[in-house]
């Protein structure tokens, strides 16, 4: 019997350790295979971009070798998925195809720079490494100007990372004693400055203390790159001298060309993760179509479930385990506070007044993160 | 065309409009259906802003049904 993940970030990673962990004897009577297919060597932990490109972490604090955070039972293949065959139950590699009993799709999502026209060539961002390298040396040399933070899609990797990033601009523009010479402003494409009211209201309070402005309604189709102006869907135009953008999102390439969604979102049954239409197919993480965070603790939780649910029906137990919309994000409000949120599919977020020791504990997880991965807190 | 975002959350269903309305030609009727109430109130004011026509707001019983027509 095998169980094939496919995808070697949080989700897929966390899930292939909970799954040895809990089916030790199938492993070890070679009755079960657990096989993740990746097609990165390394895992990336995302959050820790948002330090590095204040250089307050490095390249190597947050990248670690995929085989080192993976419990021995687990065969890793390094390749890419060429295709995802649901109805013959078959992942297609370029040059083999492997037939599985249990699916697990964990591919996440990916930013998609390309599709505003002038981004790649006049932005920055920090969602993917090579970004956020280019804006930590862009900004190390930032005087004086218009700093613009704008998010040019939902759903996006992390909600509240957009706001994290114009926080920590202004006590970062604030530390090197230039935040007079500063204007930042932030653009969303609703009408408030999070999807969520009671975050936002907060948001909007310390936007103003902080004299950020923001934009909102704002969709960016095109970016102007000789006048330095974002243009948007609703019309108008918004001159910036460096914009931090926070770039559309899709699901994987894979899950498009399988045909299984256009914008590569895979239609998921909220509570049980099953992928519709399957028994033998779940998905977790970004790549879902859930209304749900994107966020790796999100992928946490749900990978605790599968893993129990999986493993109970290999076992012949009752798969029970429900996921119920948990999400936990923390919130870096400037270097030295933070806040945080929980929540569900039936719960609004509330949170506590920023303060230190959250803080704190956020840069504690940074380090933390890779026992998580591991399987072990 | 019509967008049938029922089911989804807000901003989902004005996010659904928004990707729609992208691709769109002058002169085209959209048509969105939303469970989520808070459409009914968030996407006549995207439309009022973004100066697209809108041509009727109506609950449907377990649902609302809004119809924009995009105008430039
Ligand atoms: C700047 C930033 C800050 C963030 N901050 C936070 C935070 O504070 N808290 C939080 O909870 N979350 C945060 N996140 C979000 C979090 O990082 C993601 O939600 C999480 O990584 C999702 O995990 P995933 O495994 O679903 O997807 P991914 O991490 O995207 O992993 C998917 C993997 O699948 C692989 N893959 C895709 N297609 C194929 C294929 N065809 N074959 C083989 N492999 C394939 C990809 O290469 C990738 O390795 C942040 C993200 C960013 C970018």
């Amino acid at each position: 019997m095998r169980i094939a993940i496919v995808g070697g970030g949080v989700a897929g990673t966390l899930t292939a350790n909970y799954l040895a962990m809990r089916l030790r004897e199938e492993l070890r009577s070679k009755k079960l295979e657990i096989l993740l297919i990746s097609e990165r060597e390394k895992m990336l932990y995302e959050p820790g971009l948002l330090y590095l490109i204040f250089n307050r972490v490095e390249e190597k604090d947050i990248v670690k070798e995929l085989k080192l955070l993976l419990d021995p039972g687990v065969k890793l293949l390094i390749g890419k998925a060429e295709k995802l065959d649901l109805e013959n139950q078959k992942v297609l590699m370029k040059n083999e195809s492997i037939d599985y009993d249990y699916l697990v799709i964990a591919t996440g999502s990916r930013i998609v720079p390309e599709e505003i026209p002038g981004l790649v060539e006049t932005g920055h961002w920090f969602y993917d490494l090579e970004g956020a390298k280019r804006l930590r040396n862009e900004l190390a040399n930032f005087k004086k100007g218009k700093v613009v933070v704008s998010v040019m899609g939902i759903p996006h990797k992390c909600p509240v990372a957009p706001i994290e990033v114009t926080f920590l601009l202004h006590d970062f523009f604030k530390l090197h004693g230039i935040r007079k010479d500063v204007e930042i402003v932030y653009t969303y494409p609703v009408n408030r400055v999070f999807t969520m009211g009671n975050v936002s209201e907060l948001v909007e309070q310390m936007f103003a203390d902080r004299k950020i402005s923001s934009r909102l309604f704002f969709n960016p189709v095109e970016v102007d790159a000789k006048k330095k102006e974002i243009v948007t869907l609703e019309g108008e135009r918004e001159k910036f001298d460096l914009l931090v953008a926070i770039p559309p999102h899709k699901g994987a390439k894979i899950i498009i060309d399988s045909g299984i969604n256009e914008d590569g979102w895979v239609p998921t049954e909220k509570f049980t993760l099953k992928v519709k239409g399957y028994d033998n197919v779940f998905a977790l993480g970004d790549t879902t179509d859930l209304p749900i965070s994107k966020a790796g603790s999100v992928a946490h939780f749900q990978a605790e479930v599968l893993a129990e649910n999986i493993s109970a029906e290999i076992k012949g137990l009752p798969p029970t385990a429900r996921y119920f919309g948990k999400a936990m994000c923390f919130i870096e409000t400037g270097f030295d506070e933070a806040t945080y949120i929980w929540f569900d599919y039936e719960t609004p977020p509330r949170f506590v007044k920023p303060n230190k020791f959250t803080h704190w504990m956020k840069i504690a997880y940074n380090r933390m993160f890779w026992l998580t991965a591991r399987g072990i807190l | 065309m019509i967008i049938d975002a029922r089911g989804s959350y807000c901003p989902g269903p004005l996010m659904e409009l928004i990707k729609a309305m992208k691709k769109a030609k002058v002169g085209e009727v959209l048509e969105v259906l939303s469970s989520d109430a808070s459409s009914a109130k968030d996407i006549p004011e995207w439309v009022k802003k973004s100066g697209h026509e809108l041509l009727e707001v109506k609950n449907e019983g377990d649902h609302w049904r809004i119809v924009v027509r995009k105008v430039k």
